[in-house]
């Protein structure tokens, strides 16, 4: 039966839901085929002289009718969604996800936002162009500058994530919501954001800002959009507020490294110096430790030779004891002769002269003659 | 029988018609203003199926929604002459749908009216605040102020102001610039400052190393001169104990040694008289020519 075959094709193809649904598959089939039969066994009782082919037509407009009251009564929603129902505009009810009965438009109309799904906004990437064209949010050197507390500037790039929470308060309650349906863009997430992150950053001064506050100051603009959004009955929830970029602006970039790089020059010094220290107070205490052995050394040297001396003095003395005159003369005559022996020597007789050795001076220019005269 | 059927089909068409037109949708998110002949008669803002009498009344929807409005950026004066470009925006609501329709019309008529009431506001708020106070301390609260100001006007066109936040407030590009210069001098400062602490700690670990060096050699040194010292000390303690036994002896006994410690070798020349006690006997055999003689 080719018409069969058409009929299940058409089912699948004229009923948009139906191939997404459960019952497109083949079990069905046989079913839906005895409901063509019988509708096509009464529209041939109902039109005389209907031949083959004009059933044909008859039994494709049954498939197509049942097709259209089926894609009207039902919706599907998808799990990532939420389908909320307005009866003549009016809110109804709210659909799980799966296939769901609903009357046909204009009597019940289904929006299926949806709310699993978190939304990234990029504020200051370049991604925002404004769409009012005012005051566009990158200004012309491409930064997203802001004032902070101190009167200084930053560029700050940051991300917000958010969806939707409630979704009949975000469809029905601000402006964005529908639109947002089609575009997946926020005109009140964007606003908001922008203001909270401004506000926050006017609050604080720049060193925190771009240090350790960063934590701390994503909470407070996540805080504060939440706040402004509820107050708002917007339906939105914030998830994330994440910071990408903050740093000095452009201009001034260069001096806030050389900051990084003198603090790092001021390491560099103290350990140099340090290093310094280190090397020549250990060098000094070993010195100090040459200059005490040396003068230990010198004192037992000079204590053993004292000792050495006095004993000797006093084993010639014992010894000088026994015969003092005859010892004594012999020490002087023995100096004596070890004295003279070596040195040139003059003997002068005063008596012959009378006149001492004066006469002979200076001594030093007579020294080769009379050393001759010696000899 | 089939003209019949015609005339059932056209009255049915027609039925349909009036049915279509004397209904209509007021959505979740609007409200609706019944005009008869133009003169405003009911004010609905439940939403749901309405029923009106076609022809002689009509109706005006209105948004029931929180409404954006983004006002223009302008340069505002603060009370200590700095200049600021703020770009504000609102959230608003139709309240008043007769008076919305009477005073603006639209929302676009609205956002215009607005912007100049939020535009004045801002500037005279702002005009009386100090940068400080606008960037920093009291941001929230100028906006409420500019919020409740707006309001008093906003009534008049059916409207109210629920909200007015700055979205920016950022300093006009020649300012900027000065602050940039200003942000560039502090950072030079800082690093300056960094550099000389680093020169000051350099030095003080330095001079302190140095210090200690020459406190190290010191104290050394006077170890050293008292050891040494004590050494003397002891030295002589010991020779004087030995010397001491015969003075006289020691006396002879050590110009002996110095004799023969100092006049040394070929360095000295002696001039003698043989008159001396060294030579007592070489004119002599019996001493009897001794220098006491002389």
């Amino acid at each position: 039966m080719p018409w069969s075959n058409q009929g299940g094709g058409g089912g699948r193809k004229g009923g948009g839901p139906w191939g997404q649904s459960p019952d497109g598959n083949g079990k069905q089939q046989p079913d839906i085929e005895d409901i063509l039969k019988r509708g096509q066994d009464r529209i041939k009782e109902v039109l005389p002289g209907g031949g083959g082919g004009r059933g044909l037509v008859s039994l494709l407009v049954v498939i197509g009718l049942l097709a259209s009251v089926f894609y009207l009564f039902t919706v599907r929603v998808n799990p990532d969604e939420l389908g909320i129902v307005t009866r003549f505009g009016k809110y109804d009810r709210q659909l799980n996800p799966g296939l769901n009965f609903r009357l046909p438009p204009p009597i019940e109309e289904v929006f299926t936002p949806k709310v699993t799904v978190v939304n990234r906004l990029e504020v200051g990437s370049g991604h925002n162009t404004d769409a009012q064209g005012n005051f566009a949010s990158r200004d012309n050197s491409g930064q997203n500058l802001m004032l902070t507390g101190d009167e200084n500037i930053v560029d700050v790039d940051f991300n917000v994530f958010w969806r939707i929470k409630e979704p009949r308060d975000f469809l029905f309650n601000i402006k964005d919501g529908r639109e947002f349906l089609n575009n997946r863009q926020s005109v009140t997430v964007r606003d908001v954001a922008e203001s909270a992150m401004r506000e926050v950053v006017g609050k604080n001064d720049i060193q925190p800002i771009l240090t350790q506050d960063r934590v701390k100051n994503e909470e407070a603009v996540r805080g504060l959009m939440q706040r402004t959004l509820d107050s708002y009955k917007s339906g939105i929830e914030i998830t994330q507020v994440q910071m990408q970029k903050v740093d000095p602006p452009a201009e001034v970039i260069d001096a806030f490294r050389d900051v990084q790089a003198a603090k790092i020059d001021f390491e560099t010094a103290q350990n140099t110096a340090q290093s310094y220290a280190n090397k020549v107070v250990p060098e000094a205490r070993g010195d100090a430790e040459r200059i005490r052995q040396e003068a230990q050394a010198y004192r037992e040297k000079i204590e053993a030779e004292a000792i050495g001396e006095a004993d000797r003095f006093s084993k010639v003395y014992e010894a000088y004891k026994l015969a003092p005159d005859v010892t004594r003369k012999r020490i002087y005559l023995d100096t004596m002769q070890r004295v003279f022996s070596n040195m040139n020597k003059i003997i002068i007789d005063q008596k012959g002269q009378g006149t001492g050795v004066v006469p002979y001076l200076p001594l030093d220019s007579l020294q080769k003659s009379t050393t001759a005269a010696g000899q | 029988m089939r003209s019949f059927l015609t005339t059932l089909l056209v009255l049915l068409v027609m039925l349909g018609l009036l049915v279509y037109n004397s209904v209509y949708i007021v959505g979740q998110n609007q409200q609706a203003l019944v005009l008869n002949f133009g003169k405003p008669s009911a004010q609905i803002s439940e939403p749901g199926l309405h029923f009106l009498i076609p022809v002689a009344q009509n109706v005006e929807m209105f948004d029931k929604r929180l409404l954006d409005l983004d006002t223009e950026p302008q340069e505002v004066s603060v009370s200590d002459q700095k200049r600021l470009r703020v770009d504000a925006f609102a959230r608003y609501r139709i309240d008043d749908p007769l008076k919305f329709l009477q005073s603006v019309g639209s929302e676009e008529g609205a956002r215009q009216r607005l912007n100049a009431f939020i535009g004045a506001s801002l500037r005279s708020v702002v005009a009386g605040a100090t940068f400080r106070d606008l960037v920093r301390d009291k941001r929230e609260e100028l906006m409420h102020r500019i919020a409740s100001e707006v309001n008093l006007k906003a009534s008049e066109l059916g409207v109210t102001v629920v909200d007015v936040r700055i979205k920016r407030a950022d300093l006009p590009e020649q300012n900027r610039q000065s602050v940039f210069a200003r942000m560039k001098a502090e950072r030079q400062r800082e690093a300056a400052e960094w550099r000389a602490k680093g020169e000051e700690q350099s030095r003080r670990i330095r001079a302190e190393a140095n210090r200690n060096v020459v406190v190290l050699t010191a104290n050394a040194t006077k170890d050293s001169e008292s050891i040494r010292g004590e050494g003397e000390a002891n030295s002589n303690k010991v020779m004087a104990t030995a010397f001491s036994k015969d003075a006289d002896f020691f006396a002879f006994y050590r110009s002996m040694k110095a004799y023969e410690g100092s006049l040394q070798a070929n360095d000295t020349r002696v001039l003698l008289s043989p008159d001396s006690e060294f030579f007592k006997y070489f004119a002599d055999p019996n001493g009897k020519r001794s220098p006491v003689t002389k």
